[in-house]
């Protein structure tokens, strides 16, 4: 079975972002990472290859920098390495296109990915690329099994959990599950070192990418309040509660 | 015309849809209400601002499966319908993308505030930046709860049904609810986090009583989450829930980057911690420099008396 896993690159979550021009800055990121619900589904990814004796697949989408974050997933296992490359914005209709292109051509059965990336939060890529390529879409997901040629996944929702099954084509977006994450040892990390990582463009894909409808007119630093009042001890606690009630209307 | 799919919580409309109905009156539209499997269609006509109701009753409604529903209200949205509004919750977010897809539009997910040329405002980073961004097609809009207010009573909108169905993609072998059925934190008015200053997780209980007074959410910081075995589904930050209550009360929480993303667009933000160089002091309207231990009961008196 060919599982594959969609990673995006994002600025690792301790980087502060800065606005320059009207836009974030990435040059003033100087750690880039692998978006961490996107870890989940590589983790699961791993499991259910084993689980099933198939095929791993990584495969992201963006700049040139994104190829180290498919050498780090090379490091805990990933088979095959695929990198559509492109620069600069892409809506969710373009990002979705790319990929559905790229799992198409790579047989792409079973299909993980985070339930939503830590730069954008949206969260559209997995049921997006699920309803283009005609897999049923489970998102929230916190474990997948591979048991009499079904598909069991784990989803979380704000009563508790429900065991879901169903049959490929399948897209499993994944959010923080209980297990723990590997952690690649270093014979991993130089195997990785020496992995291809397979190049494609969107016309290797045969998508041609037309203008987008959205438009991104400008990113800005979140308002910064007013500096607030800081007590000693407990004393100040009656006025606090007061002024939530009769100035700030909260309680 | 704003096509509207109704968001159910239970039986029930849930509130966010009264919302949906007031963000699209804001940008001067009416709205259309689609109500999947029919839940709460009747209280949908009430809402101001609403055109028409329509309701989709077929089997696939029974459990969530967000293609299956998809495909089958479909056919009920309007054709010359722009704009489709659905609620940034997870079961919205999900309906949103597959709707968007399926009409190869795009999705804009998580709005905070829209106008009527389409430009709408959205948090990045989890918070730790905004966007502005604009569309000039057919797309699909989700919009995060509490962004608008609920949209007033008093309509008798027209009210259609639809039998449609679709296949099922998935099925529920099981579906186990939790004991505690507490508030969720991304729909709560009023949050009380704890972080590691709260010692272990059974001191939680202490969290837990505040918030039945006050009738808030009980949230958790990431480390209280990853080393004590707390659930998730309360994680407020980075990789867990972004909040804008309008009181969040950070308890034993010394504010990593990741936990501010994640609730520093609270109106008001109340931090209790024995530490007073903890950055959580930095965005908090109100910084009470003790120990839970000494704060919380005097808290709990004060807000007992009101």
């Amino acid at each position: 079975m060919n599982i594959i896993v969609l990673l995006k690159q994002v600025p690792d979550t301790t980087a502060k972002i800065s606005i320059s021009s009207g836009y974030m800055d990435e040059s003033t990121i100087t750690k880039w990472s692998m978006s961490p619900y996107d870890e989940f589904a590589l983790e699961s990814a791993l499991q259910l290859r084993q689980n099933c004796n198939g095929n791993l697949i990584a495969i992201t989408c963006g700049p040139d920098r994104c190829s180290k974050m498919l050498t780090d997933a090379a490091a805990v296992g990933t088979d095959k390495l695929i990198h559509i490359h492109h620069e600069g914005y892409l809506d969710s209709i373009q990002t979705q296109t790319l990929l559905v292109a790229a799992i198409k051509k790579f047989e792409g059965e079973v299909i993980m990915c985070g339930k939503q990336a830590a730069d954008t939060n949206s969260g559209s890529t997995g049921p997006g690329v699920a309803e283009l390529i005609g897999a049923s879409c489970i998102t929230h997901v916190s474990e997948v099994k591979y048991e009499n040629e079904e598909l069991i996944a784990t989803r979380l929702n704000s009563l508790g959990f429900e065991i879901i099954s169903t049959s490929p084509p399948s897209i499993f977006a994944f959010d923080k599950g209980v297990k723990e994450l590997r952690r690649p040892n270093v014979r991993g990390i130089m195997m990785a070192k020496k992995k291809e990582i397979t190049r494609l463009t969107p016309e290797d894909l045969g998508v041609s990418l037309t203008n987008s409808n959205i438009n991104l007119i400008s990113q800005m630093p979140p308002s910064e309040k007013a500096p607030g009042k800081k007590y000693e001890g407990t004393d100040s606690i009656r006025e606090i509660v007061s002024k939530l009630r009769d100035e700030a209307n909260v309680i | 015309m704003i096509t509207i799919i109704a968001e159910n919580s239970g039986n029930i409309l849930h509130p966010v849809t009264s919302q949906l109905v007031n963000a699209a009156i804001s940008i001067g539209s009416s709205a259309h209400v689609i109500c999947p499997g029919g839940i709460g269609a009747v209280e949908a006509t009430k809402i101001t601002g609403v055109n028409k109701v329509t309701s989709v009753l077929g089997d696939c409604f029974k459990i969530f499966d967000g293609s299956a529903w998809a495909e089958a209200i479909n056919s009920s949205i309007d054709d010359d319908s722009n704009v489709i509004f659905t609620s940034a919750t997870s079961q919205g977010r999900e309906l949103g993308a597959i709707i968007a897809a399926k009409r190869k539009v795009p999705i804009i997910q998580d709005a905070i505030s829209l106008d009527s040329t389409i430009k709408v405002t959205r948090t990045i980073y989890s918070g730790k930046a905004l966007e502005e961004i604009q569309s000039s097609s057919k797309c699909v809009i989700t919009i995060r709860p509490n962004s608008f207010d609920s949209a007033p009573q008093g309509n008798n909108a027209q009210l259609n049904t639809v039998d449609k169905s679709a296949d099922l993609r998935i099925s529920v072998k099981e579906a186990i609810v939790k004991a505690s059925e507490r508030l969720d934190v991304s729909e709560a008015d009023i949050i009380i986090s704890g972080g590691r200053g709260m010692g272990s997780i059974d001191n939680f209980a202490e969290l837990e009583s505040l918030a039945d007074i006050l009738g808030a959410a009980v949230g958790a910081s990431r480390a209280v989450v990853d080393e004590w075995g707390m659930s998730h589904t309360m994680q407020v930050g980075q990789t867990g829930k972004t909040v804008t209550p309008s009181l969040y009360i950070a308890v034993g929480i010394s504010g990593a980057i990741q936990h501010l993303a994640g609730m520093r667009s609270s109106n008001y933000i109340v931090a209790i911690n024995k530490d007073e160089d903890a950055p959580i002091f930095n965005v908090a309207d109100y910084g009470i420099v003790a120990s839970w231990e000494d704060a919380l009961p005097v808290l709990k008196e004060e807000l007992s008396k009101l």
